[in-house]
């Protein structure tokens, strides 16, 4: 009972925190600030490695961890490169060309 | 061990945090999405050593991350800046499944160990992790013009159909924890995966970005969930603002737009029947005043022109016609002429897309003006050119109730003293509504695709000697 309310104590806190950091932002950033939000949500891999980790050898769970961590990952990594490459734009009139 | 991983995840929450409240400015958004990516990092480290793997989990993490990595890559490179929505619509989607597979797996194979609670929790990782999947496909896929909005879901036959769905996903969610791998398991998959179908293939094109920030949201509930089903403190953290940022967002774009959560959700698509001519021409006969004119006339207009206002829309970014477009703005500044582009809240496929695109193409950021900006500026500027832009410039939506865009906020281009709008054809705007800014007596059509219109323009300059005289400087 104890772990469970600390667990919604963390869900409540961190839902206030969310409403919280993203205040105002300018119409410039609402796409890159999508995109990385989305890319956070990823944080999913956690689940998946876990489910990996305690499969104890179960083929069926391994593969379901796998995927899972697979789409995950694609997220992730997708994610972030994608929003880094839409803020490069604004942000280094030096790096043109390189990506 | 377990301090060092707490105090791990409490670093990575703590720079999760800030890496999100820098993506909130444009002076740090950079460094932001690194100290974001970096924590997330941090995060999976204290995970892998407070767990432990043993070689075959080894082997599959190893897979995992290759398949994943590797495909994330390919895709963040290779992907147009004009697709940014659909990208995002499948990473979200794929962060959806993600969810899903893991409370799949726990509920399948290791219920045993599952109370109560992360009973509950497998329904909710399940059901927002099937909607956000199939929801963001679709998004995706009507985007990309790869499905279009079906006839029966403009009637009222999809609200049957959705309330029949949510109920099963109901019954199923409420039979699943007493029988975590049974069929209320399997139910409640087929069930939220047609649910998230039967939401969003109903909804036009132009309400999508909205939806793609909602489902965003659902997402980050999505990966709470998991956080609950795996017990994850950092899951729950991370999860919970990722879902409640996107509420916020979510929020700010539908005051830009105009739109309720709630009609953007149930209403139906907007101007759905007109929506299959877009790029058809279908709706000519619609107007009676239109004068069109061709660059040449256009070119002519812009060589005495003093203030020049652009007003860019995704047709641009279709055409791929930003470069061209930044080289005409060169030809003009030289020519003496100010020039600026008024960005609508909306531009492009979502707020800020077209700020992205712009960037893209080297116009300056000062030159970006927004809307409550550039709006008392129209009166003064001599001649706005309108490029693949068309509902934010429509002046129905401050004169004529009975439109669809009635309140939304549009650039109000009607006030300039001459108006270019460049456009392929008379075919409906991506809302599939008539303009009147198209029979204004200030306003001429130059038909075309923007890309060899802006083309056009600058060599009918260029052969009139404007801006070539003087050096252009960057």
């Amino acid at each position: 009972m104890s772990t469970l309310s600390q667990a919604l104590w963390v869900l409540l806190l961190g839902s206030l925190l969310g409403l919280e950091l993203i205040g105002k932002v300018p119409p410039t950033l609402h796409t890159p600030l999508m995109s990385g939000a989305n890319a956070i949500s990823g944080i999913t891999v956690l689940a998946s490695l876990t489910l990996i980790a305690q499969a104890d050898g179960n083929g069926a769970l391994l593969l379901l961890g796998g995927l899972s961590l697979g789409f995950a990952l694609f997220n992730v990594i997708g994610g972030f490169l994608v929003t880094d490459r839409m803020l490069a734009m604004f942000g280094g009139r030096k790096t043109k060309g390189a990506s | 061990m377990d301090f060092a991983s707490y105090a791990i995840d409490l670093v990575a929450v703590l720079l999760l945090a800030l890496g999100m409240k820098g993506l909130a400015k444009v002076r740090t958004a950079r460094s932001a999405n690194g100290l974001a990516a970096l924590a997330m990092g941090l995060a999976v480290l204290g995970l892998l050593l407070q767990l432990q793997p043993g070689p075959t989990a080894w082997l599959w993490i190893a897979a995992g991350t290759a398949a994943g990595g590797i495909a994330g890559l390919i895709t963040a490179q290779r992907v147009p800046m004009t697709a940014m929505p659909e990208t995002v619509a499948l990473f979200n989607g794929c962060g959806g499944m993600a969810s899903l597979l893991v409370a799949l797996g726990v509920a399948l194979f290791q219920n045993e160990q599952a109370d109560l609670v992360a009973r509950i929790s497998i329904v909710i990782s399940v059901f927002v992790g099937a909607i956000t999947f199939s929801g963001s496909i679709v998004a995706m896929a009507k985007l990309q013009g790869w499905l279009d909005t079906p006839d029966w879901t403009q009637s009222s036959l999809r609200h049957g159909l959705n309330i029949s769905l949510a109920v099963a996903c109901l019954a199923a969610g409420l039979a699943l924890p007493a029988d975590p791998a049974g069929w209320p398991l399997w139910g409640l998959v087929l069930a939220s995966t047609l649910l998230g179908i039967g939401v969003t293939l109903p909804i036009g094109g132009a309400d999508m970005p909205v939806v793609i920030s909602l489902l965003n949201s659902y997402s980050g509930v999505a990966a709470a969930a998991a956080g609950f089903v795996v017990g994850s403190q950092l899951l729950i953290v991370a999860g919970a603002m990722v879902g409640a940022a996107g509420l916020i967002l979510t929020q700010v774009m539908c005051t830009a737009m105009n739109r309720s959560l709630v009609s953007v959700l149930f209403g139906g698509a907007l101007g759905a029947k007109a929506g299959g001519s877009v790029g058809g021409g279908g709706d000519e006969a619609g107007y009676t005043r239109i004068v069109s004119c061709s660059p040449e006339e256009c070119a002519m207009a812009l060589e005495s022109a003093e203030r020049v206002v652009f007003v860019p829309g995704y047709g641009l970014a279709v055409a791929q016609a930003q470069h061209a477009l930044r080289e005409l703005a060169k030809l003009l500044e030289a020519n003496g002429a100010e020039v600026t582009y008024a960005i609508h809240p909306v531009a492009g496929r979502m707020p800020g897309h077209m700020n992205v695109l712009l960037a893209e193409a080297d116009v300056p950021y000062e030159q970006l003006v927004e809307m409550d900006t550039i709006n008392p500026e129209f009166p003064r500027t001599d001649v706005v050119i309108v490029l693949g832009a068309n509902d934010v410039v429509n002046p129905d939506a401050k004169t004529d109730p009975s439109s669809p865009l009635y309140g939304m906020p549009v650039l109000e281009v009607d006030q300039a003293r001459q108006v270019f709008v460049v456009k392929r054809s008379l075919g409906a705007g991506y809302a599939g509504i008539a303009n009147a800014l198209f029979e204004l007596p200030q306003t001429a059509m130059v038909f075309g695709d923007a890309k060899a219109v802006l083309q056009q323009l600058c060599t009918e300059l260029r052969s009139q000697g404007v801006g070539t005289k003087t050096p252009v400087a960057a």
